[in-house]
């Protein structure tokens, strides 16, 4: 798997800072993420669990971009927590450059997340609004003793430089910003430790789409300048595959279909990402009259009682017996490139049409589910 | 939104390469402090509780003036033949007790009681009630489960009792320890209902994304406590704390009023309340003097905090996001 990076990449990779690209530096192995659900006053009873990330594998390379799409409560941001290391993870193995992460002590963990950081999703939530921005660009020196007084004013003015920030507005507090401008101050707090990872949780969302063009450029900007690998998750399909190298798409807790950005959105595999992908919008009309949208009935069940076998078997236009019964693996199928994978037994083929589908299959579904929870 | 204070900002920024004018950002408390001066109600308590500071504060100048020390008692001149406390005239400006004592120069020692005990007891139950309310709220689990019944099971206590019970328990006489222990009983019966507060305002910050940023930058939980959390909550414990004041006072005016409080000859506006009672009928000012004037400071105090309050109005505040 190592072997197969685009030569666009490679060659944005110029800047990288001389370990080896393309090797991979986050490996996440069959993770799975439960919160209980506890009843009672002072005997707490779990009563269930929400499950909000359940089994995923997936790698992130060195220098590259991995884009995590997926409807909101998809278990993606669960996802990004645990690769942070803010969430323990409930099973499985998150292995950074070799080290499993989920095993770390104190004092590991610290280390860890000098090599790890995250941009946030809100930009107005995620900076302390009773501190200066010098203060909260300054604080990753701060917390890991690595530069004090002068130093640090020197080197967070530098970071407030590099992304597009005046040096001049040291003392400002975040509310004297906008929201653009504030989220450059997350970036310039993830940039500040020299992090080999960065993990982008919608990092434009919450901005409006003027604003989300900059900042998206400032990230690309970035990594090439410094070689950053990013886990960039985000729900805006056309975003993810303007900044991703590979895609991963994820549905109640597992990964679907992952594939590179440009075999994903030319042929994907997963009925799910089929849908997902006909119901963004089309900048040309012309296409988007002659595009097909495939509409999926129901709501994405819920995450505490996952229905049985494939999870998106209820919303499915392809689903049948098998689907109820056998959850499908994460494999290559017939005929894609073998870092396409794809988690269903009866992939999309080319041409084929989903659209007329669903009606037949809302009952195939719905009989089975039923009795058959599993635990 | 967003966008429009994007181009403000640019067309700022210009100007400041060139010219030495800047513009220059406010902090919040500038802020807060140019909408509190807006306020005409809060400005004016403020006048007036500086005005019976420095009534307090001049209490041995008052006994020097008058020529009568607050625990003097002048029969001759401060009562009538018929033995009643005679009325506000030009030896007694504000009238004499039955003992035939200045309740001029007492109420002014008595206002020393009341704002010491007032603001000394608000403080120690702000600084315990915010460190409880920050650990409980913070660390949560176990901790959690024991600070917050520990405020509960103080909530439910009839603390009238229990000062009562504590008074007759100690049998103090000297008045350094009486008013040691009427603070820490105010102080006790206070923190509980401003840990709560805390504990709710630290349990929604904990929510916030920027504990979650410090915490991925490997702050530790003393850090995020003191550096992220704490400064957050100033505004909040500013209010509480202007507001507590006013009813500590009346708490320890309750207190000596029932004569566990501090201790006579001490005055203090409970006490002169509790001992006038008996003769209001005949002599007014017994009760009008340390009435008016604990009515004019809890009420000052009380405007001067919903005037802090709306100066640092998170809705109005920019600094808090302006969500």
């Amino acid at each position: 798997m190592n072997g197969d990076m685009s030569d666009a990449r490679r060659a944005g990779q110029g800047a990288g800072q001389g370990t080896g690209p393309g090797d991979v530096l986050v490996a996440v192995e069959d993770v799975y993420k439960h919160f209980p659900i506890k009843q009672g006053i002072v005997f707490k009873k779990e009563i269930g669990r929400v499950h909000a990330v359940d089994g995923v594998d997936l790698q992130v390379r060195r220098g590259e971009t991995l884009g995590i799409v997926g409807e909101s409560g998809c278990g993606k941001s669960t996802l990004a927590r645990c690769i942070t290391g803010l969430h323990q993870v409930t099973a499985g193995r998150i292995l950074f450059e070799g080290d499993d992460i989920t095993r770390l002590g104190k004092a590991g963990l610290k280390a860890f997340r000098r090599d790890v950081q995250m941009i946030f999703q809100d930009p107005y939530g995620s900076l302390n609004p009773r501190r200066r921005v010098g203060s909260i660009i300054g604080d990753p020196f701060a917390v890991h003793s690595i530069a004090g007084g002068a130093e640090r004013k020197r080197r967070v003015q530098e970071l407030m430089e590099l992304v597009g920030l005046n040096p001049e507005h040291y003392n400002r507090f975040p509310a004297e910003f906008s929201g653009g401008q504030r989220q450059r101050i997350g970036v310039a707090r993830a940039l500040a430790l020299k992090p080999k990872l960065i993990v982008c949780d919608e990092p434009v969302s919450a901005l409006d789409v003027s604003i989300q063009a900059q900042v998206i450029n400032l990230l690309k900007d970035l990594q090439d300048e410094l070689g950053l690998t990013y886990v960039f998750i985000a729900h805006d399909l056309s975003v993810v595959r303007y900044v991703s190298d590979r895609v991963a798409v994820m549905y109640l807790g597992k990964v679907g279909e992952a594939a590179e950005a440009e075999v994903l959105y030319g042929r994907p595999r997963h009925p799910y990402t089929a849908a997902l992908l006909s119901a963004a919008s089309i900048a040309d009309p012309d296409e988007a009259e002659r595009a097909e949208r495939i509409v999926l009935t129901g709501d994405v069940p819920s995450p505490i009682e996952p229905p049985s076998g494939c999870r998106f078997h209820p919303r499915c236009p392809k689903a049948a017996d098998r689907c109820v019964r056998e959850d499908p693996p994460l494999v290559p199928r017939e005929g894609d490139p073998p870092d396409h994978v794809t988690a269903c037994h009866f992939p999309v083929e080319p041409g084929e049409r989903l659209a007329h589908k669903h009606a037949a299959i809302a009952q195939v579904s719905t009989q089975p589910e039923l009795p058959e929870v599993e635990e | 939104m967003s966008s429009y204070t994007d181009l403000e900002a640019q067309e700022v920024d210009p100007t400041a390469g060139t010219a030495p004018a800047r513009v220059q950002g406010r902090t919040p408390f500038q802020l807060a402090w140019a909408r509190f001066r807006r306020d005409r109600l809060a400005v004016a308590s403020i006048v007036v509780l500086v005005l019976i500071a420095i009534y307090a504060i001049l209490a041995p100048v008052w006994a020097h003036l008058t020529g009568h020390p607050y625990d003097a008692t002048f029969p001759k001149t401060g009562l009538d033949v018929n033995g009643q406390p005679r009325g506000p005239s030009g030896t007694f400006w504000l009238g004499a007790d039955q003992l035939g004592r200045d309740v001029l120069v007492r109420a002014a020692y008595g206002a020393r009681i009341s704002l010491l005990v007032g603001i000394l007891s608000a403080v120690l139950a702000s600084i315990v009630g915010t460190l409880v309310g920050v650990l409980a709220g913070f660390v949560g689990g176990a901790m959690d489960t024991l600070l917050a019944r520990l405020m509960d099971m103080t909530l439910a206590l009839p603390y009238l009792l229990v000062a009562i019970m504590l008074a007759t328990t100690f049998q103090i006489s000297s008045v350094g320890a009486s008013l040691t222990l009427t603070i820490l009983v105010i102080a006790f019966f206070s923190f509980a209902a401003f840990g709560r507060i805390i504990r709710g305002q630290v349990l929604s910050l904990k929510q916030k994304e920027f504990v979650e940023a410090a915490r991925s930058l490997g702050s530790s939980n003393a850090r995020i406590m003191f550096v992220d959390i704490l400064p957050n909550l100033v505004a909040q414990v500013t209010v509480l704390t202007s507001l507590l004041i006013p009813t500590s006072i009346v708490f320890e005016a309750t207190l000596s009023f029932l004569g566990v409080g501090v201790r006579l000859p001490m005055p203090s506006w409970g006490s002169m309340l509790g001992e006038g009672s008996d003769v209001f009928q005949t002599a007014w000012w017994l009760l009008a003097v340390p009435g008016v004037l604990l009515l004019l400071t809890t009420l000052s105090f009380n405007l001067l905090g919903d005037g802090i309050r709306d100066a640092l109005d998170p809705r109005g505040d920019r600094a808090t996001g302006g969500k």
